[in-house]
């Protein structure tokens, strides 16, 4: 397991919803198999909203720990999130990429994906202070 | 208010609470009536983000940011629709307090003919001390064959 997978292990939130990490690239990878309690919404079956949210946050987070080589988990200040289609009842994806590293604060975006990472179902843009 | 649209938002605030992931997360549908929602989440060791501290992951104050503004929008509809959610801002006032309750509250701002904005709050003992607030845009899909 490499070292953002055995840190997302212990993150009681994302061991529940059944996230796992690995690297590709120089970037972590997050993976989120379907479950049947992500559901938001019955009908289509999409996952929840906040499913995204989460798994786009953590992305940010795990990038930021993983490039800037500290333990302490970064402290978000604010995101925002564009939902670009339902994410469907399928394994989910995603990545962050840091646009901006300055000493005290980090500029990020993060993209999920389910089938093809050519088409993103959410993004996210966020700060985020080091601690 | 019709009784069709009675039916309707009974039937809305039955899904609304049911939502498999808002009743995984362990949340409790409070309130939901007249643009207005509320729910309550009891502090959960699933919830915790941060393992050092203790503090819940943020990920949970947006699942509860985005449901309640959804169901503000979805308690102040006068014809049925789908609401999907299109854009979610969320600020982080202050880290949340371990092992405490989280209460979210929220309120519809307008509902235009193809989209709806809302506002919510995110706090735990004190109401005047929010841990994060939300702004949310929904896009509004009209029902085929909902009674009107």
């Amino acid at each position: 397991m490499s070292g953002a997978g055995a840190l997302i292990a212990r993150v009681p939130y994302c061991a529940w919803l059944g996230v796992a990490a690995r690297i590709e690239d120089g970037a972590v990878v997050l993976d989120l198999p379907f479950d049947a309690k992500l559901i938001g919404n019955p009908i289509l079956p999409a996952l929840h909203g906040g499913v995204a949210g989460s798994l786009l946050e953590t992305a940010a987070l795990m990038q930021i720990l993983h490039e800037m080589g500290t333990a302490k988990m970064p402290r978000t200040v604010d995101m925002t999130i564009d939902y670009l289609r339902s994410a469907r009842a399928t394994t989910s994806h995603a990545r962050a990429f840091l646009v901006r590293q300055g000493r005290r604060v980090v500029s990020a975006r993060a993209e999920m994906w389910q089938d093809d990472a050519a088409k993103p179902v959410a993004q996210l843009r966020g700060h985020f202070l080091l601690g | 208010m019709t009784d069709q649209a009675d039916f309707w938002r009974e039937a809305m605030r039955k899904g609304m609470g049911q939502t498999a992931f808002l009743r995984a997360l362990g949340g409790d549908l409070e309130a939901y009536e007249g643009g207005r929602g509320r729910i309550r989440l009891p502090f959960a060791p699933h919830l915790v983000g941060d393992p050092e501290t203790g503090v819940i992951h943020g990920g949970v104050l947006t699942a509860m940011l985005d449901q309640v503004c959804g169901m503000a929008v979805g308690s102040a509809l006068r014809k049925p629709a789908a609401i999907a959610t299109l854009d979610l801002r969320i600020d982080y006032m202050k880290p949340a307090v371990p092992r405490v309750d989280i209460v979210v509250e929220s309120e519809c701002l307008k509902i235009a003919h193809e989209v709806a904005f809302a506002r919510g709050i995110a706090f735990q003992t004190e109401r005047d001390e929010p841990v994060a607030i939300a702004t949310a845009t929904f896009m509004l899909t009209p029902i085929a064959g909902a009674p009107a």
